[in-house]
């Protein structure tokens, strides 16, 4: 019995989304079949792998992850030079300064913050808010304005914030990260959404919310395998947005990632586990169709873009 | 190929005789169909319909066992390609790789790793449940060494010979004829012999080729020369043929039904480099690998693999329970707040994470709502006063804690008064709706 190599058919594509400009410009997505599966598609940008940058120096980050970054975390500027020569595709500015439980830095201070970003580095800058919707439709309006020309993605635009979010991702010519809470129809409905307020469809990254390994990641990967079947097999124009997976942010808050040795010898070193549990949570990712991951370890980072290039 | 119940109808004697427990043929036909019943049950079933039916019943990939006794795993049998249409069933065994170079000290401590290898992760335990010995040197009785060694240090432990060389596994299976184990592997070149000791040992057998045309050629092959428990070696060692051609496996076997390719996968990881190996046993785990043969199973790469491995297997139609409690979380005192949720592991995950991020010690009482999320277990009449009362009161908490207060969450803020009827002399508050805002709301309580 001879094998007929059983291929599917797709009759959809993820576009493509550019962003920063020049000769460090990273487009993500273009896929035209299930992840990877090069002998029934093609895969004309690799997922992009984002280090990530916090405008204020972050005091709930791991020693671990403290210790990975160097001295450098008192300072954005420094810190986004940093991950460009650490390899990073991407930078990630994330203004959790901004958050009122923080130190409720204001708008014009995170502009200046993003704006000085942008400038010191050549690599393409993603923004985030806080992840307060409230504050930050003022935050990414100010920060939107102040990097107006660099292509940015800025985010995340959710279904309490949508609209000034992605109006100031417009004005200003950037890319937009909308985020849905961890279900295919939501996030096809925050999608469908925006297209209905003008905001064009090939311009947005959709965040289908990110769990950790051990703690939920499973409902990330099945979540991102659904939208990826209706954008491909279905074509469904709405699913067919690239997808970005926040991981630092949950994996450097487990217990596993922070544990000292002596707390749970069964488990094996700290550093390794850590490393790990980063690298292992991003190939779950990649393998149910990430197209881009914000990161925090650089070690990580460099693992992880090491299995992307095994992968294509 | 599945068969449908009135194609299997039409191979049934029709006599409607019940002596299979069910009223009619059809209503049997229809039961097999559904794979509820087994054709077993029908004595007067012809040779031929066994025959037909059995192959159109078998599962598209064949279950195997490797090992015997209470450490014996089964792999394949599994039904789909992705875990949202049904589930996976049998989860990836891991194999620590023993090289016959490594006899005495080496060895020894591979073997003290994969019995020490058992985690306890919410509620089930995981370990590496095989060991594989690799040949190297080409000699018989130095392999044999290192399988007897394998045998005594860790016994019951399911064992799988790596060597191509047919007298290496002669003499590598004299002393774990009785015990299950996989052979590794036929080649075109040795089939024969290969599936000679299998047969006679009752051992599983690997089938190794390079490609997938040669693989199901080959295993087509030595099913004809009688051994029937096979698993498949397509030469996959880079992490984008893993993909690929275990794709294409699954996809043939369940989706084609083709049978020479619907057996378990078997892959071998190793790598210089503990994380990259640990990345690529990542990839095996989600596409299909049955069995990771690994180089090392370092204690850190396990629980990140192990945890992986239970994500990936969970029944995604059945939650992921946290057992019920009273959690402390962070340095919780007599004075420390008290909050409760329901047991959905998620739900748990998230909460405990947030109050964790606030950095106010706390008490976390996780009842058990049968896996549901709080608006879902409440809707279901799961969440209510009386069972939060009975569960608050049962639990023991009041011993703990110098108050009388209880957080509830906003999403479920109805229940509050009849809550306080129930539980007479709590006060009961009413918490935010969502858990991310709980560090403000305990941070502007402390």
């Amino acid at each position: 019995m001879a094998l007929t190599i059983p291929k599917e058919t797709y009759s959809g594509k993820i576009y493509n989304v550019q962003l920063g400009s020049g000769a460090k410009a990273v487009t993500i997505g273009g896929a035209s079949a299930l992840p990877f599966l090069s002998f029934e598609g093609t895969f004309p940008n690799r997922p992009a792998v984002a280090l990530e940058v916090a405008d204020i120096a972050p005091d709930d980050w791991p020693e671990t992850l403290k210790k990975a970054i160097g001295g450098v975390s008192a300072n954005p500027v420094q810190w986004a030079k940093f991950c460009q020569e650490q390899g990073a595709d991407i930078v990630a500015l994330r203004l959790i300064g901004t958050h009122p439980d923080q130190q409720n830095k204001s708008p014009e201070e995170a502009a200046k913050v993003a704006a000085d970003v942008a400038a010191a580095i050549d690599i393409p800058l993603v923004i985030l808010g806080s992840g307060h919707a409230e504050k930050d439709t003022q935050v990414l309006q100010a920060v939107a304005t102040a990097t107006r020309g660099k292509n940015c993605a800025i985010g995340k635009a959710v279904e309490e914030n949508y609209k000034t979010v992605a109006a100031a991702a417009m004005a200003n010519d950037h890319k937009l990260i909308a985020m849905s809470q961890l279900d295919v129809n939501l996030a096809k409905q925050l999608n469908i959404l925006l297209s209905q307020m003008g905001f064009d469809k090939e311009r947005i990254i959709m965040d289908p919310m990110s769990s950790a390994l051990g703690y939920g990641l499973e409902y990330t990967y099945s979540v991102m395998e659904r939208i990826r079947q209706a954008a491909l097999l279905q074509n469904d124009p709405m699913m067919q947005t690239p997808i970005v997976c926040d991981i630092g942010a949950n994996v450097w808050k487990v217990k596993e990632t922070m544990a000292p040795d002596a707390e749970a010898p069964e488990w094996g070193g700290l550093e390794d586990r850590a490393r790990a549990w980063e690298v292992i949570t991003a190939s779950g990712m990649l393998a149910a169709g990430a197209d881009l991951l914000i990161m925090r370890h650089p070690g990580a980072m460099a693992k992880t873009k090491e299995l992307i290039s095994e992968l294509m | 190929m599945a068969l449908s119940g009135v194609e299997i109808f039409k191979h049934l004697p029709k006599t409607n005789c019940k002596k299979c427990g069910h009223p009619t043929c059809l209503a049997f036909a229809m039961k097999l169909a559904a794979k509820q019943a087994s054709l077993d049950a029908c004595p007067d079933a012809s040779e031929d319909a066994k025959k037909l039916l059995g192959a159109a019943a078998a599962p598209p990939i064949r279950a195997i066992t490797l090992g015997t006794g209470d450490k014996a795993v089964k792999v394949g049998d599994e039904i789909c390609l992705f875990r949202h249409e049904k589930k996976f069933f049998n989860p990836s065994v891991f194999a620590v790789a023993i090289k016959d170079t490594e006899a005495g000290d080496a060895a020894a401590k591979k073997i003290e790793a994969v019995k020490t290898s058992e985690i306890d992760r919410v509620g089930q335990k995981l370990r590496v449940e095989a060991i594989a010995v690799i040949e190297t040197a080409g000699d018989p009785a130095k392999f044999a060494g290192v399988v007897k060694q394998v045998v005594d240090g860790a016994p019951g432990v399911p064992i799988i010979l790596v060597s191509k060389n047919p007298a290496v596994i002669e003499a590598g299976i004299s002393h774990c004829a009785d015990k299950k184990p996989l052979i590794y592997a036929a080649t075109a070149e040795n089939a024969e012999a290969m599936a000679k000791i299998a047969k006679e040992k009752k051992a599983s057998l690997v089938v190794a080729a390079d490609g997938l045309d040669a693989l199901a050629e080959l295993s087509e092959k030595v099913k004809g020369l009688g051994v029937e428990d096979l698993v498949l070696d397509s030469g996959a060692r880079k992490a984008k043929d893993m993909i690929e051609q275990y794709t294409i496996i699954r996809r043939a076997a369940i989706k084609k039904g083709f049978k020479p390719l619907g057996y378990p996968i078997i892959s071998f990881v190793g790598r210089d480099d503990a994380l990259s190996e640990a990345a690529a046993a990542a990839v095996g785990v989600m596409k299909y690998a049955s069995i990771i043969i690994l180089n090392n199973v370092e204690k850190w790469k396990m629980l990140a693999l192990l945890s992986l491995r239970q994500n990936i297997y969970t029944d995604p139609q059945v939650p992921m329970q946290v057992a019920q409690n009273v959690y402390k979380v962070g340095d919780a005192k007599e004075s420390s707040p008290l909050m409760i949720t329901t047991n959905f592991s998620l739900s748990y995950f998230i909460v405990r994470g947030e109050v964790e991020n606030s950095k106010v010690p706390s008490w976390l009482a996780v009842m058990d709502n049968e896996g549901l999320s709080v608006l879902t277990a409440w809707a279901a009449g799961k969440f209510t006063a009386s069972k939060i009362a009975q569960f608050i009161t049962e639990s023991g908490v009041e011993k703990n804690i110098s108050h009388k207060e209880l957080i509830i969450p906003g999403y479920v803020a109805i229940l509050s008064g009849s809550l306080e009827e129930k539980l007479p002399g709590w006060k009961i508050t009413v918490g935010p709706r969502e858990a991310n805002g709980l560090p403000t709301f305990l941070k502007a309580r402390a």
